[in-house]
């Protein structure tokens, strides 16, 4: 197919583009197969505006007379509007952006197209694989082993190639607890907290079904976690009713009477498309400024947002505090294993692993606990929270996720390698990219579209020095503690950094962002200096 | 199945430990046994505000006290006996009668009379007058209140136009509210509009009076660049209408001469009251739901009313700097609302209000000065509880708000804030004391009691906004009121719950950098005997280095008994050691966590 047939009126002088906070700008819109292009032709190139159509979640058109108005809403949340003389420049316009943003066809997205200007230091492709993790493991442990079951996306079509698990398991058993296990989700090793060789596994759900089917070999793996007279917890995401429900389906819960040394506890966690409700409702509730204080706080209570927020931290704490406080291992499931086990998964290993609170190391734990596990983010981020097209697949759960993220970070400032634009750069990237990251809903997908082969890795643009300077926290002083969060509601906050960045000016914070960064830096290099003249003196 | 139940808020649970409980002349201090750092809790009588008896529980007889400060104490008494001494004890200690029983005027920090008296001179309104270059052709500082014959409730000196002659002040004051004529409160220099104040006119439903129109004819036309004037009355037209049955109300456009009229709703301090109780009641919610709380802070009104304020102080400002019109501002006496619009819209329009200096000024002018009744509204004796209302902690809470906004605008931290909102109830420093001038020369506070401004200048290095970017880098603010722009200030209404606060601290982190600067510098130009070149300053306006000196003087906050050698002290920050802090590196703050 060829983008210019979708092109109709490629470009269109006169048009003035409003975006919030900025005055009104004229200028030449163009369009392009992957970009929307606005261009003052000014001068500073102050007004260039690029858009790439995939970040395009909705768009409205209305006329006065011959003057078209395109309003044109992002997954970022941005809201746009260009005004377009002629009514035909207009409509075709409109219909081109409609076309072009909602392309079918993952292989005509701009990552297949996209080149790009920098000098490639490192492939993120293999920037993490869970060969080096294991390395790591190895270091402190030899009771887990890699296995390749998976190799052909056979066993478990959502499943990496590789996974860690029990050394004690055969590969034979691991196809057998396979087939008990909702979409072949085998529980592995999601986490191991060094501090006391606990481990948190996670999976899907038992196909107990209502005959209470069972499963030795399933049985014997999740023991092999446990200490010998340790007992275990199961976290279901789910409520007990739930979960009794599921049975029904075919899909169910580990039974006391054979999993006697777990103890399970059902933390409900929302499912996705509650949760993109919420979102939809949230993001209204920020955009409509006509309200009154008493609307907005019952509009912010009534999106559920914020609990939502609660019930995950809340959560994560609970599978941290199994593993760090009782010391005992973990099993974390939902349903499929794909949305809210990773939620929790990955949350907990921000309270207790220093490492995932590194730059690399949060990269590494997005790519374990979300790419390589499967979680379907071509479904979960095709539309963003302006959809009007009926729902099918959509969620904010890797939304939610880094907001949690974000809440622990508010409240542990000093113990992130990253700051909060590294977050929302990945809240961004997550929706419309010209990486190849995030395409494909698991590795197999991936595989098959050879992402690898044929697009850019985010990480191979994030981790050069450039960017990497954009995406620190001045504050950041590594330790090695285990920083548990409060979940009071009056520790949690909206994310303004994502839901009102585009309805309020920022010059403020930046300013002040600045002069921490200042702060900061002329300390530390007063200190450097100090030291070198130390250094200096002591030779 | 069997499921467990862990306590999800476990992490702000407040471990009960055992301890001992003293009461002393001024504070009750409980010092925990357990512990392996000695810890103590400081609670000021003047700071309570209510002690409760609670039902047996098997752990012995719990006593809550509720502070002014909003810390709450929940101590549990073994004997019911000591309980019940305990308990009326701190009713009788909390429930000063005579003004000569606040701690005030038993407060003895040792300091030299000169000094004390030196401390009362510090804030000279006079200077910040001259500063708006008053006395000049239009407005003149006048001493008709002396014997307090304008108005009981105003200070000797007040600024009036030159253009109103002494019938008309004396006229004008027969016909507003308890004689609180209109007065300067701000002039803007850049273009003469002023800022004025009053109380409610006694117009009823016809009164007119001559001097009250060329009173304000006299206020407008001090301001030739705009052709007419603002008149707000910051009350809800219906309480403004029921006025009018009571002889009082507000301004008919017909009898003024080219005012325009505008009400501005803010609520009453009966309103403001039973709002913050429902607040209170929120934040002391044992594990609520998210939901709870955010419907528990929409019904209890609380931001709503802080908005109001605001919005009210925005359309001051706007009116003053962008139509260039004089304003005067009244709701019914004009020393609640009117105090609270009036000091936020200078804060608003002037970046000297936001420095230390600058915002002590405009609370000895706005509020002390001008009559705010901190002693009914804060409760500092027996009395009404009716007239007690958070009038002052709102406006706290409005610049609160604006720091938000505007992080590197103000030279002061929200710990400043707190401080100062802490002392308005301490009644430790005579600058809060009685409801008005007049009261407080009866009251001999400039020669029995300490002015609180000088404490807290010694401290300004602990208080101090590490991001300001000095005086010049803002001028007005022009904040964003809408809804989402308030946010709810845990630091104030939860701020003894530790566990919800953030862990670790980047004031401190920064403040640390800033001290650790003046060490590192002299280190530095010390071993290269050159000055740090190759390095060049980044942030401009910081003038504390000498300050560094003065830190080990008095907390302001507690007299100094033997008991608290290692204490942390209730608010644990009053002890800034050595001015380097920084050598307790950031580790030392999950110490304490763990």
């Amino acid at each position: 197919m060829e983008f210019a047939e979708l092109i109709k009126t490629p470009r269109a002088d006169n048009v003035v583009l409003h975006c919030p906070f900025h005055l009104a700008v004229e200028g030449t819109l163009c369009l392009t197969g992957h970009h929307l292009i606005f261009s003052s032709r000014r001068q500073d190139n102050a007004e260039e505006l690029w858009l790439l159509h995939s970040n395009i979640d909705s768009i409205e058109k209305r006329f006065v007379g011959s003057l078209g108005t395109i309003v044109i809403k992002c997954k970022d949340l941005r809201i746009i509007q260009l005004d377009i003389p002629g009514m035909e420049e207009c409509l075709n316009i409109a219909s081109s952006i409609e076309v072009l943003s909602t392309l079918d066809s993952v292989t005509l997205m701009y990552p297949f197209f996209y080149r790009p200007m920098f000098e490639v230091l490192e492939d993120g492709w293999s920037s993490f694989l869970l060969e080096q993790e294991f390395e790591h493991l190895s270091s402190v442990t030899n009771e887990w082993r890699l296995s390749y079951v998976n190799k052909e996306f056979s066993v478990c079509p959502s499943y990496p190639p590789v996974a860690i698990v029990p050394k004690s398991i055969d590969d034979e058993a691991l196809r057998k607890v396979a087939l008990f296990r909702h979409g072949g989700r085998f529980p592995v090793l999601s986490y191991y907290h060094k501090k006391n060789g606990m481990a948190m596994m996670r999976s899907s759900q038992p196909l107990t079904g209502t005959n209470g089917r069972r499963c030795k070999e399933d049985e014997k793996l999740v023991n092999s976690t446990l200490r010998s007279g340790r007992r275990g917890f199961v976290i279901d995401t789910r409520p007990l009713a739930l979960a009794q429900q599921a049975r029904a389906k075919g899909g169910g819960f580990e039974q006391e009477v054979h999993y006697p040394q777990w103890r399970r506890i059902h933390k409900y966690i929302e499912r996705f498309h509650i949760l993109q409700e919420s979102f939809i409702k949230l993001v209204e509730a920020c955009n409509d400024q006509s309200h009154n204080m008493d609307r907005w706080l019952s509009k912010l209570e009534a999106s559920n947002w914020l609990s939502h927020i609660k019930e995950l931290l809340t959560a994560a704490c609970l599978a941290a505090q199994c593993i760090d406080r009782e010391g005992a291992s973990v099993l974390v499931h939902g349903s499929e294993g794909t949305d809210s086990t990773l939620q929790v998964t990955s949350l907990a290993q921000i309270i207790l692993d220093p490492r995932c609170r590194t730059i690399r190391g949060f990269e590494a734990l997005v790519v374990r606990e979300w790419l390589q596990a499967g979680h379907p983010f071509q479904q979960r981020c095709a539309q963003s929270a302006y959809s009007n097209s009926k729902q099918k697949w959509e969620a904010p759960v890797f939304l939610l996720f880094l907001e949690c993220v974000w809440q622990i970070h508010r409240q542990f400032p000093c113990s992130f390698e990253f700051n909060e634009q590294f977050l929302i750069m990945l809240f961004e990237h997550a929706y419309a990219s010209q990486f190849g990251t995030f395409l494909g809903n698991n590795e197999n997908e991936r595989a098959k579209l050879k992402l690898p082969q044929k697009t850019m890795s985010l990480w191979s643009w994030v981790n050069r020095p450039e960017e990497l300077s954009r995406f620190q926290n001045p504050l950041y002083e590594a330790n090695s503690l285990v920083i548990w969060p409060s979940v009071a509601p009056q520790s949690l906050q909206l994310w303004e950094g994502v839901f009102l960045r585009w309805n309020r000016p920022s010059k403020f914070l930046e300013e002040a962002e600045e002069e921490r960064i200042n702060i900061i830096k002329y300390n530390k290099e007063l200190q450097a200096k100090l030291n070198s003249h130390v250094m200096a003196e002591g030779r | 199945s069997s499921h467990i139940q862990y306590p999800e808020l476990i992490y702000y649970f407040l471990k009960a430990a055992s301890g001992t409980l003293y009461l002393t002349a001024t504070h009750l201090i409980y010092v925990e046994a357990s512990a392996e750092v000695r810890k103590e809790t400081w609670i000021l009588h003047h700071h309570i505000s209510s002690v409760e008896k609670l039902p047996l529980t098997t752990a012995g007889y719990p006593l809550l006290i509720h502070c002014k400060n909003f810390h709450v104490a929940h101590f549990v008494i073994g004997q019911e006996r000591d309980c019940q001494d305990v308990f009326t004890s701190l009713l009788k200690l909390s429930q000063p009668v005579k003004p000569e029983e606040l701690y005030a005027f038993s407060y003895n920090p040792k300091m030299s009379k000169e000094n004390r008296e030196m401390g009362w001179k510090l804030i000279d309104l006079r200077l910040d007058y001259q500063r708006m270059g008053i006395p000049n052709d239009s407005w003149e500082i006048t001493d008709i209140n002396k014997d307090y014959e304008v108005c009981s409730t105003y200070p000797p000196e007040i600024v009036v136009p030159r253009a109103a002659t002494k019938a008309v002040v004396m006229g004008s004051s027969r016909f507003r509210s308890r004689g609180r004529i209109p007065v300067l409160s701000y002039l803007y220099k850049e273009n003469n509009a002023a800022l004025c104040r009053c109380s409610q006119p006694l117009a009823g439903f016809s009164a007119r009076c001559l001097e009250d129109e060329q009173m304000l004819q006299a206020i407008r036309e001090a301001n030739p660049g705009c052709p007419f004037m603002y008149v707000v009355d910051t009350r809800p037209k219906l309480n403004a209408m029921a006025n009018r049955a009571a002889g009082k109300g507000y301004e008919n456009e017909d009898n003024y001469e080219n005012i325009r009229f505008k009400f501005i709703g803010i609520e009453n301090i009966h309103v403001m009251r039973s709002s913050l109780q429902k607040l209170l009641e929120v934040c002391e919610m044992k594990s609520p739901s998210m939901s709870d709380f955010l419907t528990g802070l929409e019904n209890s009104g609380w931001l709503r009313h802080i908005k109001a304020v605001m919005d009210a102080g925005v359309f001051l400002a706007k009116a003053v700097r962008e139509e260039r019109a004089s304003v005067l501002v009244h709701c019914s006496d004009g020393w609640d609302r009117t105090a609270q619009v009036c000091s936020l819209a200078s804060l608003l329009l002037d970046p000297f209000y936001r420095t230390f200096k600058g915002f002590m000024v405009l609370i000895e002018k706005e509020w002390i000065a001008m009559g705010h009744k901190f002693s009914h509204r804060c409760g500092h004796l027996d009395g009404d509880p009716k007239e007690v209302s958070p009038v002052f902690t709102q406006f706290v809470e409005c610049v609160w708000q604006l720091m938000q906004q505007f992080p590197c605008s103000f030279e002061f931290s929200e710990r400043f804030l707190l401080e100062i909102h802490d002392h308005v109830y301490s009644c430790q420093f005579g600058n809060f004391l009685g409801t008005c001038h007049k009261e407080r020369e009866e009251l001999r506070i400039f020669e029995k009691t300490h002015s609180l401004w000088p404490f807290l200048l010694q401290r300004k290095q602990e208080l101090r906004n590490p991001l300001y970017r000095g005086f010049t880098a803002y001028k007005e603010l022009q904040p964003n009121t809408l809804p989402f722009s308030f946010q709810f200030w845990c630091g104030m209404y939860n701020r003894f719950d530790k566990g919800m606060h953030p862990k670790q601290c980047v004031l401190d982190q920064l403040l640390s950098c800033i001290s650790q600067k003046v060490t590192l510098e002299d280190s530095a130009s010390q071993l290269e005997n050159v000055s740090h070149n190759g390095l060049h300053m980044p942030w401009g306006g910081w003038n504390g280095v000498s300050d560094g000196s003065a830190l080990s003087f008095c907390d302001g906050q507690h007299p100094p008994p033997n008991l608290r050698e290692n204490g942390t002290g209730s608010q644990g920050r009053h002890i800034l050691g050595p001015v380097i802090l920084w050598i307790i590196s950031s580790l030392s703050i999950f110490h304490n966590y763990h």
